[in-house]
């Protein structure tokens, strides 16, 4: 029951994360290629093309509602004037564009591996507060996962670091100071909270408190194998309840801090929730895929068709819980119209319907109608298939959350965003086997094993 | 005729009557039906029941109950009696379907659990005023029985049963016309 990763894995991951750096780095020196200099030939090559022939109409309307809230908020028009180094308007929002693309495509890339593995852990710690019998011999594998927890957590908050306001427009120099150029009336309103130092004082907090329940579960949890008592499993259910407590908390903020304050104006009271569901229904995914695939190198001989069976259904779910979400929060923007609000949904039906709609189609449609069938469930290739098609959903998910606000209309998925999610899968699967080999793939000495073992439907 | 006469033997533990279900069916004998006060999980694996086809009816239904909700809202909303929603008066289905979304949802929600309760009953042949094909009223308290045709098996049948942990063998004439 002992598991080392194999050397094609690890040539694997690693292959992959030299790919995924190249792809990165060509991101940036290709975005780099386009300046000041240089931006209005790009405008003019834009616009010269048949496919981009209404992008100024569509450009223009975009800006329109971009600057909505600016407009208002600095009472002093921009438009149109001459700014920067003689660029347009226009041309100026292009430029930064160009640039923040290379960022965000990094940013999206690494928050959907850090998603899985944070989903991963929230599962694992229900598992322990419910006492739940059925999962036991899936908690080696879901150790495996959350170990991704740290390391992709500091990522994203690195990359944070050093996106500043490609990423967060409420970076920008100046934009609390009154009578400055970028001065923002809202987002200075909200400056209490959204500020730099803030920022990642609360970020390090909620890792922390993160990693520490990580830490200490993944201790007991080894420390239980050789116990001849229970007492290890009791500190662990004690703290995993403690740590969902302090988790639906931070995970909020940190949904608000990470994610939704890339559109500072716009707010929403159940984002948390809809990151929430997310993160979940991914990590439960990659739960049922790394089990399924352990089981087939004939590992995991303990995990029968029904964990893969309840894995399955909680896949299901789950997803019609994120639709339920999704479209909690879409209806009730859309139907009241307030322009504040409605921009957000604007935007990416104006510029990203592909991506928008492909979404709810990959992360509602298809697991509702391939996961409905009770025996398909049962079906492991099956639900390797669907749970692909839910994992490339929700990066589109991710991407929709970061992509209109950085890079608006020009998006696309090309080497930049495939080069982060190649660098940042192979360091997740790199870390994930590499912890998975580092204890016996069964916790043999948890009060529930024995029924998980017997677990069947 | 002889068809007509079964035996009924009763047991008082979900567990024995489970071995003893696998017995029976071991030695390739056909188990009529078994009563139970309870749902006994498995039971219908063991017998070697067909699986139900009740989860296809009830996707049906859905399907259905959101026909229904469809034509139903576009009717009301958007032919007989046009509707400006929240401020968009586009007059359209499509463009106005997140305010339908809701009904939708709940119309095939209702349809599938109420129709598939429906159906349930009558495929269980329960209706009002039936009268209870129940052979014995202890299946509805704490005992298990299990009903198997005799076909010149008589003291074979019993002998297996008794062996299978039976608390009570009976031989009955079973009346066809209760059907």
């Amino acid at each position: 029951m002992e598991y080392k990763i194999s050397n094609r894995l690890r040539m694997g991951a690693i292959i992959m994360m030299v790919l995924g750096l190249i792809g990165v780095a060509y991101g940036f020196i290709d975005s780099h290629h386009w300046n000041e200099g240089n931006i209005d030939q790009y405008i003019k090559a834009e616009n010269s093309h048949g496919s981009h022939g209404d992008t100024h109409a569509t450009e223009a309307h975009g800006d329109e509602h971009a600057e909505a809230g600016h407009a208002v908020a600095k009472n002093d028009d921009h438009h149109g004037e001459e700014a920067h180094g003689g660029l347009t308007h226009h041309e100026e929002h292009a430029l930064h564009q160009i640039h923040n693309r290379p960022y965000a495509a990094l940013y999206v890339g690494a928050f959907f591996f850090f998603m899985i593995a944070l989903g991963v852990l929230a599962f694992y710690a229900i598992q322990y507060a419910a006492q739940a019998g059925w999962s036991p011999v899936l908690f080696r594998v879901m150790e495996g996962i959350t170990s991704y927890v740290l390391p992709g957590g500091l990522i994203v908050l690195a990359i944070a670091f050093a996106a500043d306001s490609h990423l967060f427009v409420w970076l920008k120099e100046g934009v609390t100071e009154v009578g400055h150029e970028n001065y923002d009336k809202l987002v200075a309103g909200k400056s209490g909270w959204l500020n730099k130092t803030g920022f990642f004082i609360r970020g390090l907090i909620f890792l922390g408190g993160w990693s520490l329940y990580r830490y200490f579960s993944r201790k007991f949890s080894i420390a239980q194998d050789n116990a001849s008592d229970n007492k290890n499993f009791k500190k662990n259910f004690r703290i995993s309840a403690a740590f969902l407590v302090f988790y639906i908390y931070t995970e909020s903020m940190m949904s608000w801090d990470w994610i939704m304050s890339v559109d500072p104006h716009w707010f929403s009271t159940l984002f948390g929730w809809y990151v929430f569901a997310s993160m979940f229904v991914s990590g439960i995914t990659v739960i049922a895929m790394i089990s399924i695939y352990l089981k087939s190198k004939g590992l995991l001989e303990f995990v029968n068709d029904s964990h893969i069976h309840d894995l399955a259904k909680f896949m299901f779910g789950i997803s019609i819980f994120w639709t339920y979400l999704w479209f909690s929060q879409f209806m009730l923007i859309w139907y009241s119209n307030i322009p504040e609000e409605v921009t957000y949904f604007v935007t990416r039906i104006e510029h990203y319907k592909l991506p928008f709609f492909g979404m709810l189609a990959m992360n509602f449609i298809f697991p509702l109608l391939l996961l409905m069938n009770s025996d398909y469930k049962r079906i492991n290739w099956f639900v390797i298939m669907a749970g692909i098609v839910i994992l490339c959903g929700h990066y589109l998910d991710v991407f929709n959350w970061i992509m209109p606000a950085t890079v608006v209309d020009r998006w696309f998925i090309g080497m930049p965003e495939i080069g982060a999610v190649l660098l940042f899968g192979g360091l997740f699967l790199f870390i994930v086997f590499t912890a998975l080999g580092k204890a016996p793939l069964l916790a043999k000495q948890n009060p529930f094993t024995e029924e998980s073992k017997h677990f069947h439907y | 005729m002889e068809a007509s006469k079964v035996i009924h033997a009763i047991y008082t533990d979900d567990d024995v009557l489970m071995s003893a279900v696998k017995t029976v069916k071991a030695k390739k004998h056909h188990i009529e039906e078994i009563y139970t006060p309870f749902p006994v999980h498995g039971l219908d694996k063991a017998m070697g029941l067909a699986p139900t086809r009740l989860a296809i009816t009830a996707f049906m239904y859905g399907c259905v109950g959101l026909t229904v909700a469809i034509t139903m809202m576009n009717f009301i909303m958007i032919k007989d009696w046009p509707q400006d929603i929240g401020g968009k008066p586009s007059f359209s289905y499509l463009e106005n379907l997140p305010a339908f979304v809701p009904i939708m949802f709940e119309l095939t929600v209702f349809f599938a659990a109420h129709l598939m309760v429906i159906t349930f009953y009558l495929r269980s042949r329960m209706w009002p005023f039936k009268k209870a094909e129940n052979p014995d009223p202890r299946t509805t308290d704490d005992h298990f029985l299990m009903e198997i045709a005799i076909h010149n098996n008589e003291s074979e049948l019993t002998s297996l049963l008794q062996e299978t942990g039976a608390v009570e063998i009976n031989i009955v004439d079973k009346d066809e016309d209760a059907h």
